[in-house]
């Protein structure tokens, strides 16, 4: 029987930013481990964007080796620990897995997540390099999510002088400012982040790239090639009447003040956040999930999503549902906002909302909502939090000069080279295909990082 | 990040010069920075008010009107701040236009000179009009008197100057003479009625809007405004605005949301520091 990781009680849980899965015990790895057939043609492995060679991990944590099964994934993979907890694998790896036919796939998220904490608390010998050692040129990393962490570091180990620039003040990208600490705390961010630094890779923060320096300035200052990895950072607001009253955050608003700035800690922290009693989140992603469950910690009575499709249709992941559900959050599904209204201080007290139905299919193969007449109510609230999306940040594009967008905004990229419409610049992640997923921003930052390696040493032997 | 100059310009209102060669080669007016000055720290947006690419250095004046900034203000010559992120915002383009009055409202003068110098560059005529509660809390009035065809004063107490609101000398200037445009910059009533007298003469105005920040790079629409019935992110499509389109009621409704917050966290601190005595 595929093994079940413990987890925080609800009620406790619900009350503390701890984190909520707590990892399997060493016994329960082992038993897990040893439910994997060692396939000789293993599907999971195609499920996972980076190829992980699954079995043979497995095989060593059976083995006894969780040393040599970190070092495995390694090969493939530099963030195990983020990947082994924020990765939907039950759409990927575990989906393929052959035992999923007839009964539950291998919980290999839940292992791989098991040898990088072995790795972490054991202090394993994790790779690193001499500055003196990185000869092959100068690359610079615009934005410090999973995408141009991973390609840093794999740029970094095939011997490159890599730099990443990063806006805010601390690197990590949605790592650190949107997936609350409950679900992946920052001190392992901290500690992957640190690893790459003993790869020889720079990090400097508080540089906005198309202001603060700008990319054509990056190849004069040495820079042989650029990669750009901003992902998808811009809000997307309902445009409804009265979404500017207070107490109306964007999700993005609101994780980055729970998160980076660490308003749960305030006044110990200087900024800060108002919940009120009555919370409503709108949109039912993993990023509504974050928000929702974040609102419960911080003292909310209620909170509720409200969701304009049915149960079927939400996009988060089930285990995030199962999880925000347990904790006491209410949905309120086939419910649209249409309207907010306040105070005469302009602060939100209500949010009017109407029912709907499920229609015909639309573009997207989802049954499309349509408002029944006259299902008009009311939803008395203190705060709103949005999540229904995010689009390409415009900095960096629009002061780029030469760089191809497509229709939607994001990044034109050739999808062999990850080059753009510009020599030399790279992209990848969700500045290239919208929000997406951790694991396949890392796959983009992966496939960069080849990419310049073969371009830059073509264009070595092609000016010798 | 160093601060390498530090004058006290009135009570509670301070002058930093500091070390930040890529921002001042970046600089423009109308640009901001947005600093952290310790690790718990908030991220505080301030105009940058003056630079000097040759010396690599950025002016930043600072009210103490909260935790915050009350604490920068403490900061000496040789600290440094912990990060400094910038420029920032969209600059304010810079134009001949004939005659331009610039009007400020207490601080406001700091984020208005690099403006108001630039039109003077320019070529353009500048009239210069000067509001502050009272006599000692006008600041920088040689540094605008040198960029000035004609500078007038007003404090609300009648301690120097016009008694009243600086809302009354620009109503006069453009009743007497024909001006190309007025720029604003104050805090948001201030702002309001200068635009509303500018809008009586028909002629343009400008104003610089400080929403309540936190990234200032357009992640999180904290900062939303409201221009012509369209929401904008002040921090990206800003902070200046065409003042006749702007929203500031709502502006001024979203300043006060973490008031009693900001109070309360305020207290603590001036507490702290009287323990510590
Ligand atoms: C709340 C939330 C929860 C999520 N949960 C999951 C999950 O459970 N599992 C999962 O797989 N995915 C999840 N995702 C999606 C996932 O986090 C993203 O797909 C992934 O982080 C994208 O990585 P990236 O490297 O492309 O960009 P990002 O992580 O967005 O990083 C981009 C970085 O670039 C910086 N930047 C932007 N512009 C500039 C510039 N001009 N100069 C310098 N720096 C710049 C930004 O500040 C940011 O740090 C979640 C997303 C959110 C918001
Ligand atoms: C683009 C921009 C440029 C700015 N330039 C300067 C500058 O050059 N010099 C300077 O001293 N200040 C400037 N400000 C304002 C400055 O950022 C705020 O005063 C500061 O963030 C307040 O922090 P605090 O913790 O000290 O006070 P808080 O405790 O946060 O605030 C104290 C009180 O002031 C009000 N308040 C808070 N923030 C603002 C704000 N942004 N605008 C108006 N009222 C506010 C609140 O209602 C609160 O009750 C600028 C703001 C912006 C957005
Ligand atoms: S990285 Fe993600 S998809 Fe790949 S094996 Fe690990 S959990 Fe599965
Ligand atoms: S498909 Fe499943 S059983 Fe087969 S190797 Fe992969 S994890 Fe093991
Ligand atoms: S301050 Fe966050 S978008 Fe403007």
């Amino acid at each position: 029987m595929r093994q079940q990781m413990p987890k925080q009680d609800p009620a406790v849980r619900r009350t503390n930013f701890d984190e909520v899965a707590l990892g399997f015990t060493a016994e329960q790895a082992l038993a897990e481990a040893k439910r994997c057939l060692n396939c000789k043609k293993p599907l999971c492995v195609q499920g996972c964007p980076v190829e992980i060679d699954i079995p043979q991990f497995i095989t060593l944590l059976v083995a006894g080796k969780p040393d040599q099964a970190l070092a495995k994934i390694k090969e493939k993979n530099s963030l195990p620990a983020i990947c082994g907890r924020v990765c939907p694998q039950e759409n990927q790896c575990e989906k393929q897995c052959v035992l999923g036919r007839k009964g539950e796939p291998v919980a290999i998220g839940a292992l791989e997540r098991y040898c990088a904490d072995w790795g972490r608390a054991n202090q394993a010998v994790e790779p690193s390099c001499e500055p003196e050692c990185a000869v092959k040129g100068k690359v610079a990393v615009v934005g410090s999510g999973p995408a141009g962490l991973t390609a840093a570091a794999d740029l970094a180990l095939m011997g490159y002088r890599a730099t990443l620039f990063e806006s805010l003040h601390a690197p990590g990208g949605v790592l650190r400012y949107g997936i609350p600490e409950f679900r992946l705390p920052k001190a392992i961010v901290d500690y992957e982040v640190g690893n790459l630094k003993k790869l020889g890779v720079e990090i400097k923060t508080n540089v906005l790239v198309g202001k603060t320096i700008t990319i054509e300035e990056l190849f004069a200052t040495g820079y042989e090639a650029v990669f750009i990895g901003t992902g998808a950072g811009l809000p997307y607001f309902l445009d409804i009447p009265g979404e500017n009253l207070n107490g109306v955050y964007s999700a993005n608003e609101f994780l980055t003040r729970v998160n980076l700035m660490k308003a749960y800690l305030f006044p110990e922290y200087d900024t800060p956040v108002r919940i009120g009693k009555r919370v409503a989140v709108v949109g039912a992603g993993n990023v509504a999930m974050d928000a929702a469950r974040t609102a419960l910690r911080l003292g909310a009575e209620t909170v509720s999503i409200v969701y304009r499709r049915s149960r079927a249709e939400m996009p988060a992941r089930r285990e995030e549902i199962e999880n925000a559900e347990e904790e006491g959050v209410v949905f309120r599904l086939l419910t649209n906002p249409v309207r907010l209204e306040g105070d005469e201080r302009g602060n939100l007290t209500t949010m009017i909302c109407q029912k709907m139905a499920l229609g015909e299919p639309d573009a997207s193969g989802r049954r499309r909502p349509v408002p029944i007449p006259g299902s008009e109510e009311e939803l008395p609230v203190d705060t709103v939090i949005v999540a229904v999306g995010q689009g390409p940040n415009p900095i960096l594009l629009q002061a780029t000069t030469g760089l191809a967008l497509n229709k939607r905004g994001y990044i034109e990229v050739d999808p062999e080279t990850m080059m753009t419409s510009i020599p030399g610049v790279f992209a990848g992640g969700d500045i290239v295909t919208g929000a997406a997923t951790v694991i396949a921003a890392m796959g983009a930052g992966k496939k960069a990082a080849r990419a310049i390696d073969r371009y830059l040493a073509a264009k070595k032997e092609a000016g010798k | 990040m160093k601060i390498i100059d530090k004058k006290q310009l009135a009570p509670e209102i301070v002058r930093f010069i500091v070390e930040a060669p890529q921002i001042a080669k970046k600089a423009q007016p109308g640009h901001f920075i947005i600093l952290r000055y310790k690790e718990n720290g908030e991220r505080i947006p301030l105009t940058i008010a003056d630079y000097n690419r040759e010396k690599g250095t950025i002016t930043l004046v600072c009210q103490g009107i909260g935790k915050s900034t009350y604490e920068i203000n403490r900061m000496e010559v040789g600290d440094s701040f912990l990060d400094l992120l910038g420029p920032l915002g969209k600059a304010y383009p810079i134009k001949k236009l004939g005659t331009v009055v610039c009007v400020a409202g207490g601080l406001g003068v700091a984020p208005l000179y690099p403006k108001a110098k630039a039109l003077y560059e320019a070529g353009n005529r500048i009239i210069s009009l000067i509001g502050a509660q009272r006599k000692e809390l006008l600041i920088m009035t040689e540094e605008m008197a040198a960029i000035s065809a004609e500078i007038h004063f007003s404090t609300d107490d009648g301690s120097f100057g016009h008694h009243g609101f600086i809302t009354e000398p620009l109503r006069q200037v453009l009743a007497r003479e024909k001006v190309d445009e007025v720029v604003a910059v104050g805090p948001v009533p201030m702002m309001a009625s200068a635009v509303k007298v500018a809008r009586e003469f028909n002629v343009p105005v400008v104003v610089s809007l400080n929403a309540l920040m936190v990234d200032g790079t357009g992640m999180c629409g904290g900062c939303r405004v409201t221009v012509g019935g369209e929401t904008k992110f002040c921090c990206v499509d800003g902070p200046t605005f065409d003042g006749a389109a702007v929203d500031f009621q709502e502006l001024l409704m979203r300043q006060r949301y973490y008031q009693e917050q900001e109070k309360e966290a305020f207290h603590r601190c001036k507490l702290e520091e009287a323990g510590q005595e």
